[in-house]
């Protein structure tokens, strides 16, 4: 104890002797420590991910065209003005948001069928291969899924035409029509992240204590009633998670949807990163997708914070 | 009597959908393989063919004519690096937003949580042109500071979490004999948070690995990843299905091996330590 007042007095405090041990500790932290630990990680994140957006926002005020960088000259708002004035842009925020509220439904309900399957006494062997299985779509690599969305939803060669045939469908052109070619990545996306939102909820389900439950099903035999009103506040941390996740990588959404259809047939599932890519990097105007990636940073960062306002716990 | 039966039938009922669930998880990753083995001209067969004679060329060809090897060391190179430097920036910082009270940390913990979630194509467009400026497209270093953007909030997350669960008496026992806080870090806390250290280092690989974006932008030959290599095969106009599937399959079975391993913490991993 001497010892330890001696070191907090080097820092020019003098401690109370009824004061914990918890404040004295964070007490004699100095600030170099602190930085000694938050430094490296927090300076190296600011230079590689803030520095680019500086860029980014000089870049959008200039008609920067890589190919005619001769005539660059600054323009100020009017690459903005022209984002909001784009039905491209909104037409592509649009399908992103409609690829959303489709598929995540979809996901939560099915997921939350699996997870309630698995939940269940049964045969265990046979649910250890399902949760395993489980695991397999949501870690395939996004543009493989794409690339495999291209052989396996093929006019001609593709297998989902040919099983469907066994069942009397004609031929479908899954990639070549834009309301199918939708259709497909929203297929896709609910093949690969169903899984994920199973394993998170039956997560969930094991928080669930078994008296608690075992006692509820002594009450009621239907599920409904227990899902409700024994389980779900034990589910609600992994809904929150899933809601939040699935929106951001919605929003993010480029591999799976670049490798299968390059966003389309037309612009149909252009979907808000591939236009922004395509515009700066095939039609190289960096200016204007500048400014349009800085709407969409803008509106990531208001959905974050909303989130997270009213879901998430912090530190 | 009654019982009995609506036991069985329910089992039934269980062992039939849970075996749906599984043919759809696996199904599109048996085509994938099962396409693999097909030579080119198999492939292209109208309707598809489920039983053929099994060729390996395609395996061979991308292997050895194709560069796929090469951009597999690539995709390795880059993974590997940017995990240990993400786990190496990353760990202290986690251990400082677990231990330490200081002003601005919500904000701090808010900007980690906020890289999580921008798109990349927002940093991808103003990287690509500084890079390019710099005459360092095309190289391993460039992908692996910006897979740092999405590794270092994973590693930082799961981190966090880890060394909160470690109990405070522990450094303060420390402290008290004189140790520095470094070395609480160092020798105490870190062995301590190995699994979360380990589950971190997992996702980071699984994300650099599967990453294909910014190595469609910022690679052209030199340090071309294995996804933008099995991308760049659909720009032809054959279509080697054959060729495509055996990269793909080559990019997803070291994942999948990862992810199976790992699949006790995967949950946890992917929601950001929200769930356990």
């Amino acid at each position: 104890m001497q010892k330890l007042r001696q070191e907090t007095q080097g820092f020019g405090q003098a401690v109370p002797p009824a004061q914990s041990a918890e404040l004295i500790h964070t007490n004699t932290i100095s600030r170099g420590t602190k930085f000694g630990f938050l430094g490296p990680a927090v300076i190296s994140l600011a230079v590689i991910g803030l520095a680019p957006l500086a860029f980014a926002i000089w870049t959008s005020l200039y008609n920067y065209n890589l190919t005619k960088l001769a005539s660059m000259r600054f323009i100020g708002l009017a690459n903005y003005a022209n984002v909001f004035s784009d039905s491209a842009f909104w037409q592509a925020m649009g399908r992103t948001f409609t690829l959303l509220i489709i598929a995540l439904p979809v996901q939560i309900a099915v997921g939350m069928g699996i997870a309630l399957l698995l939940h269940r006494p049964g045969i265990g062997f046979l649910k250890t291969i399902t949760r395993l299985s489980l695991v397999i779509p949501m870690a395939t690599t996004y543009a493989v899924v794409g690339l495999l969305g291209q052989v396996m939803f093929n006019l001609k060669y593709g297998v989902v035409n040919q099983l469907l045939g066994f069942t009397g469908v004609s031929p479908i052109n899954w990639l070549g029509v834009p309301e199918f070619a939708f259709a497909t990545i929203i297929f896709w996306d609910i093949w690969q992240w169903t899984p994920f939102c199973a394993l998170v909820f039956l997560a969930g389900l094991t928080t669930v204590p078994p008296e608690v439950e075992e006692a509820a099903r002594l009450e009621t035999k239907n599920w409904w009633t227990i899902l409700r009103n024994v389980q779900l506040p034990f589910l609600i941390p992994g809904l929150t998670a899933v809601l939040i996740l699935r929106t951001a990588d919605t929003l993010k959404q480029f591999d799976m949807v670049f490798t299968m259809t390059r966003g389309g047939p037309g612009s149909s599932t252009e979907l808000i990163s591939l236009l922004i890519q395509r515009v700066g990097f095939r039609a190289f105007d960096q200016g204007l997708a500048s400014a349009q990636a800085m709407v969409l940073l803008v509106i990531t960062i208001v959905l974050s914070r909303l989130y997270i306002r009213f879901f998430y716990r912090e530190v | 009597m009654g019982e009995g039966t609506t036991t069985r039938s329910s089992l039934f009922s269980q062992v039939l959908l849970l075996a749906a669930v599984i043919l759809f998880c696996l199904f599109p990753f048996y085509w994938m393989v099962l396409t693999s083995l097909k030579t080119h001209l198999v492939a292209l067969q109208t309707p598809p063919a489920w039983i053929f004679d099994v060729s390996f060329s395609n395996y061979s060809e991308v292997l050895f004519e194709d560069n796929v090897g090469r951009s597999l060391v690539n995709s390795l190179i880059v993974a590997v690096c940017t995990t240990i430097l993400a786990i190496g920036l990353g760990a202290p910082a986690a251990y400082a937003l677990a231990r330490f009270e200081f002003k601005g940390k919500k904000e701090l913990w808010f900007w980690f949580i906020t890289n999580r979630m921008v798109s990349p194509i927002v940093l991808a467009l103003p990287f690509f042109l500084i890079v390019r400026s710099l005459d360092m497209l095309d190289t391993h270093l460039v992908l692996i500071l910006i897979y740092l953007t999405f590794n270092l909030p994973i590693v930082i997350w799961i981190c966090t979490d880890q060394f909160r669960s470690i109990p405070r008496e522990i450094d303060e026992a420390a402290i008290l004999e004189g140790a520095s806080q470094w070395r609480i870090f160092r020798s105490l806390c870190l062995p301590l948070a190995a699994p979360g250290i380990a589950v971190s280092a997992i996702f980071s690989f699984i994300f650099s690995w599967n990453e294909l974006m910014y190595a469609l932008v910022l690679t052209r030959n030199q340090a071309k990843t294995a996804p933008a290599m099995a991308v760049s095969f659909m720009e032809g106009y054959s279509l080697p299905y054959g060729k495509i599937m055996a990269t793909s399959t080559l990019i997803v079975v070291p994942v999948i091996i990862f992810a199976l391993i790992a699949s006790k913490q995967l949950v946890r991993g992917l929601t950001m330590g929200a769930v356990k």
